[in-house]
């Protein structure tokens, strides 16, 4: 699904946030990102979600080698991936039915199609009894939960996610994993950033380790979280 | 928390009838745009308000130009050529003459005065009789009065007036329409102001309506960003702002036509006085179908395009980080 080829990112002022990162990840995998911040993790992300572009090396998405994609093509090519972001990035002037419907008012669905999807997606994070409320009178929790009803509407076969977890505690944190566990289980593909260890080998998924923008191995890793 | 089927979750993001889609979508695009206008009722009004002024401007002195033209246009045929004929003439030929350029299609009426008529007028009026009694010869030559016919275009007129300067035994044409002309000369300057100030008028609602829009586009940055981030192309993004501009100009436009047609209202009392002292029929000509549909439409048009500006300009500059 996902095919790193020996990417780098470099920023203007030279430091780079990718170097030289060769990975792949497979359809319907879930996997999940770890390392500190400044690791790469979102890095690799943005890079998935053509927020950044590569200044070397190729990433293949679904098939699809990013570096052809051009600029007016972007939005179609996002439409593709449903992305979840650790701030949520709701829409506060809206109820939470609209916001999550906009990916597909986005995509010219038509009325009546998009609130039967919606009230599935809202219905699968557990939230179809609070379609009217604004987001700000919900809990962080269930903020994120409306985030990953918007990011799943669409029916990606991708889903990318930033640190889902940031903001919440433990239990929520579970709570999150195993919705995304729930879709992994029907054939989403899902590549998670997180540094949240503990909860990530509770289910028991893929683990890439970066430090400094390269692969780590997991031994180096563990004696890194002692340091 | 049920979990879908497997083929269900996977399927495509189908559109169905993009047409109907498309115009469901612009439907509640341009509803949206209304509503947020709604929501800060005062400033949406000061900026219909600074529109509907800035078109009504140059509509109201328009409409007066045209009322100024419309009245002396009437002038322009029924003034007179008096033709003074050479001094060496016989009053019966110059009669005859007269009777001659009567008969012409573009002459209502000629009418002859003998250059003694115009003596004994003279004596009257200036009060010299006795000195001009002295003369020894009538120094005034016989004169046509000639009033051109109703159908004379101002070109006709000019052709008429050359053709009687030439002929031989003229000695001299004098036109009492050059004034009315030069008064036209006038409004069609007046008339070429208005078109320059009407274009720097449209310059500046332009620049209201863009800077609007481009403060709301400031406040709605995270909203772009995040839409943007979901997959939004810059149309998509664009099309609200677009809306707003419109209502704008649309409303812009009809208070600019309450504005002049209440102009013309409190304007029809002392004309009707006015025209009841010079017992005529004026009336105040208003602004046809077409004018009053042209000043909607072009703030329409200046509100759309000052938006659709703004926003293209933005809309790239805004990406999600």
């Amino acid at each position: 699904m996902i095919q790193l080829e020996n990417v780098t990112k470099r920023f203007p002022g030279g430091q780079e946030a990718v170097s030289g990162l060769s990975l792949s990840i497979d359809k319907g995998e879930m996997a999940f990102v770890t390392g500190h911040s400044g690791a790469g993790k979102s890095t690799l992300l943005r890079l998935i979600a053509l927020i950044e572009r590569p200044t070397g090396g190729q990433v293949i998405v679904d098939g699809q080698n990013t570096r052809r994609v051009k600029r007016r093509r972007i939005p179609a090519y996002r439409r593709q991936i449903g992305m979840v972001f650790q701030d949520h990035k709701l829409l506060y002037d809206r109820p939470v039915f609209d916001n999550v419907a906009l990916p597909l008012i986005i995509a010219g669905v038509g009325h009546r199609d998009a609130g039967r999807r919606v009230r599935a997606a809202l219905d699968q994070v557990g939230l179809l009894h609070k379609e009217k409320r604004s987001p700000e009178t919900l809990s962080a929790g269930e903020q994120q939960r409306v985030g990953i009803a918007r990011a799943i509407v669409t029916r990606p076969k991708l889903l990318i996610a930033d640190e889902p977890t940031g903001n919440l505690d433990p239990d929520l944190s579970l709570e999150v994993m195993r919705i995304f566990r729930r879709f992994n289980e029907v054939g989403v593909t899902l590549l998670i950033a997180s540094h949240d260890i503990a909860l990530i080998d509770k289910l028991g998924c893929r683990r890439i380790a970066l430090a400094d923008g390269r692969l780590q191995a997991p031994e180096e890793e563990e004696v890194d979280e002692w340091l | 928390m049920a979990v879908t089927r497997h083929a269900d979750a996977v399927a495509p993001v189908r559109s169905s009838g993009p047409f109907s889609i498309w115009m469901s979508r612009h439907a509640s695009t341009s509803v949206g745009a209304l509503g947020r206008l709604a929501r800060h009722p005062l400033s949406s009004l000061m900026i219909i308000l600074v529109i509907a002024v800035t078109l009504a401007l140059p509509a109201a002195i328009n409409l007066v130009v045209k009322n100024a033209q419309a009245i002396s246009g009437g002038w322009d045929n029924a003034l007179d050529f008096s033709v003074f004929l050479k001094q060496e003439m016989s009053e019966s030929d110059a009669a005859g003459l007269g009777r001659l350029i009567e008969q012409r299609a573009d002459v209502a009426s000629v009418q002859f005065i003998s250059a003694t008529q115009a003596l004994g007028e003279f004596k009257e009026q200036s009060g010299f009789g006795a000195a001009l009694d002295q003369l020894p010869d009538n120094p005034l030559p016989h004169t046509l009065i000639v009033r051109p016919s109703a159908s004379n275009t101002s070109a006709s007129m000019v052709l008429l007036q050359e053709e009687l300067t030439n002929l031989p035994e003229t000695e001299h044409v004098q036109v009492d329409t050059e004034w009315v002309q030069r008064f036209h000369a006038i409004l069609d300057i007046v008339r070429q102001a208005i078109a320059i100030g009407a274009a720097l008028l449209a310059i500046a609602i332009i620049v209201v309506i863009g800077n609007t829009i481009r403060l709301d586009i400031e406040n709605r940055r995270d909203e772009i960003e995040v839409t943007k981030l979901i997959g939004a192309t810059n149309a998509f993004v664009r099309r609200p702002f677009l809306w707003t501009g419109f209502w704008y100009g649309l409303f812009g436009g009809l208070l600019a036509l309450a504005l002049v047609y209440y102009g013309l209202y409190l304007l029809q009392g002392p004309v009707a006085r006015l025209a009841g002292l010079y017992q005529s029929e004026v009336a105040i000509a208003s602004m046809t179908a077409g004018e009053a549909g042209a000043i909607v439409g072009i703030g329409v048009f200046l509100g759309l395009f000052g938006s659709w500006f703004t926003a293209a300009r933005h809309m790239r500059r805004i990406e999600p980080r």
